[in-house]
């Protein structure tokens, strides 16, 4: 019953809109239904064999997602082995503690035009820029998660005699996994930020490429269809977050706790 | 079987420094299950974690079959009292007590048929696939039992195993260890502060005084068997040693009056 009444919620917000917007008649504000079409237009009327996706669609919105998951991909492999680490081993976490909350502090906008130096304009600067931005959330909070896994809980690997690696896949990954989690989701929704940014910057394609196409056209349908098609994606991507998070995490989310 | 000899242990040094265990010796023979009573704050803890290698002692030695214990050895299983938090929540129960069993044993099949079997026996079939937090807190200090039990340990070390249950399920849990005893030749050391449990499962009773922890009577149980909770706690035999094990605890004469118990809470890892 209850998705029924969230379901009349989202329509009634959308039908909300397309009534405002109609009466409005602002052309800064077109209605969601000429937003939809458009979408459908630019990007969903292919040909069944791709998935109904326009080459403008496999153009832009696959590289986009590309260089998002490749950027998430290198901050995860950096973030969660270094994490476990230094988790583990609070002297070298306390020495390195002042510089990483430095690299952290520092807005990843302004990382940019460094990126842009090492790597000229392109796809290698586009992924630096969300890697370097999303490793932060992850790298500390896996840091946190490592540091403070149950003390019981290693002295049971220590009493049964675990190896040193047996200690560190069954007890210190697990246990640190759910803060791990909880700093991937932070940086994905920072990944399509960063990547929406770094796309404006410079690019010869992508989301991000396209909205600052339409913002110099002034076609404001074309620019609302991207914003709205950014909503989606970031909905997509969470939902399947979500999933392989009760997926890796039942013992943990199913007790209650979210 | 298991030899401990002048075991002292203090945490930190100089003049700070606190005593849990103070020249602790005792001697176990083979097969035999002792329980260790004491005052709050008297090491019992300390000295349970020194015998299993958990951490180093200050002075002394513990020698297990001949060998001086200087890590965790080989053939050892504890019980922790925090079920809650020894058991790994990650884990469905049957892995949970066969993930000790990785470093013995290599074929998969194998360990969960020891898992599953050794869960059978502490009178817990069918649970191999439930998560720990889906079973009752008896039911789980049962599954440490089983993990315990699943490497065939020589010495078991129980740690206040019963202490954070309800008294009918500390009962089940007593009539098990008793159980196991009899069935098995494992040498047993159960720390409780329960004087009651500590004579109706214990071969002999060692009475720690109140820190730093020194060795403070040793009494053999001479309880017939099998012992049953409610006959033989009414045997005369049961109701003179436990009224002897708690006038020794409570250690009521001027020598071993607790002396600094503030501070001596601190060591006891409760």
């Amino acid at each position: 019953m209850r998705w029924l009444w969230r379901g009349l919620v989202l329509v009634a917000g959308v039908g909300g809109w397309q009534l405002w917007t109609s009466a409005a008649g602002s052309a800064f504000f077109p209605r969601p239904s000429a937003i939809v079409a458009r979408m459908h237009h630019l990007w969903f009327s292919g040909p069944a064999a791709h998935l109904f996706l326009t080459p403008d669609a496999t153009g832009n919105i696959l590289p986009s997602l590309g260089r998002v998951l490749a950027g998430l991909a290198i901050a995860t492999a950096i973030g969660v082995p270094l994490g476990i680490t230094l988790g583990r081993s609070t002297v070298v976490t306390s020495y390195l503690n002042p510089l990483l909350q430095f690299a952290r502090a520092l807005p990843v906008v302004t990382m940019a035009p460094v990126f842009i130096v090492l790597f000229k304009i392109g796809t290698e600067m586009e992924v630096a820029t969300i890697a370097f931005g999303t490793v932060w959330p992850i790298l500390l909070n896996t840091i946190d998660g490592a540091a403070t896994v149950d003390p019981v809980q290693l002295d049971t690997g220590l009493a049964f005699r675990l190896s040193p690696r047996q200690r560190l896949v069954w007890v210190i990954v697990p246990a640190a996994l759910p803060k791990a989690f909880a700093g991937f989701r932070l940086s994905l929704s920072l990944s399509l930020i960063l990547m929406v940014f770094a796309e404006l910057v410079g690019s010869s394609n992508g989301i991000g490429y396209e909205m600052s196409n339409a913002s110099n056209a002034f076609d404001m349908t074309f620019l609302w269809a991207t914003i709205v098609l950014l909503g989606i994606l970031g909905y997509l991507l969470n939902a399947l977050l979500g999933g392989a998070e009760r997926l890796v995490l039942g013992w943990h989310t199913d007790k209650g706790l979210h | 079987m298991l030899e401990v000899t002048d075991l002292t242990k203090a945490y930190g040094s100089g003049a700070a420094a606190h005593v849990a265990i103070d020249r602790v010796s005792l001697t176990i023979p083979q097969g035999e299950l002792v329980s260790i009573v004491g005052p709050s704050g008297c090491g019992k803890s300390t000295l349970l974690r020194c015998v299993a290698g958990l951490i180093t002692s200050t002075a002394g030695q513990v020698v297990l079959r001949g060998e001086p214990v200087q890590r965790v050895p080989d053939g050892l299983a504890v019980v922790f009292q925090d079920y809650g938090r020894s058991l790994y929540p990650w884990l469905t129960v049957r892995d949970n007590v066969a993930l000790p069993l990785r470093r013995t044993t290599r074929v998969r099949a194998a360990r969960r048929a020891a898992a599953d079997a050794s869960l059978a026996a502490v009178g817990l079939p069918g649970v191999g696939d439930k998560y720990p937090r889906q079973l009752s807190g008896g039911m789980q200090q049962r599954v440490a039992i089983a993990r315990a039990l699943a490497a065939d340990p020589v010495l078991l070390l129980m740690d206040e195993p019963f202490g954070s249950v309800d008294a009918q399920t500390r009962e089940d849990l007593e009539d098990l260890v008793l159980r196991v005893r009899r069935e098995r030749d494992i040498t047993t050391l159960l720390v409780t502060h329960d004087i009651d449990e500590s004579v109706y499962v214990g071969d002999r009773v060692i009475v720690l005084t109140a820190g730093p922890g020194q060795v403070r009577a040793d009494l053999p149980v001479s309880l017939p068997e099998p012992r049953d909770q409610i006959t033989t706690k009414e045997l005369p035999e049961f109701v003179r040693l436990r009224t002897e094990v708690s006038r020794l605890v409570r250690g009521r004469d001027a020598a071993t009056f607790p002396r600094r118990v503030p501070d001596n809470r601190l060591a006891d890892s409760e």
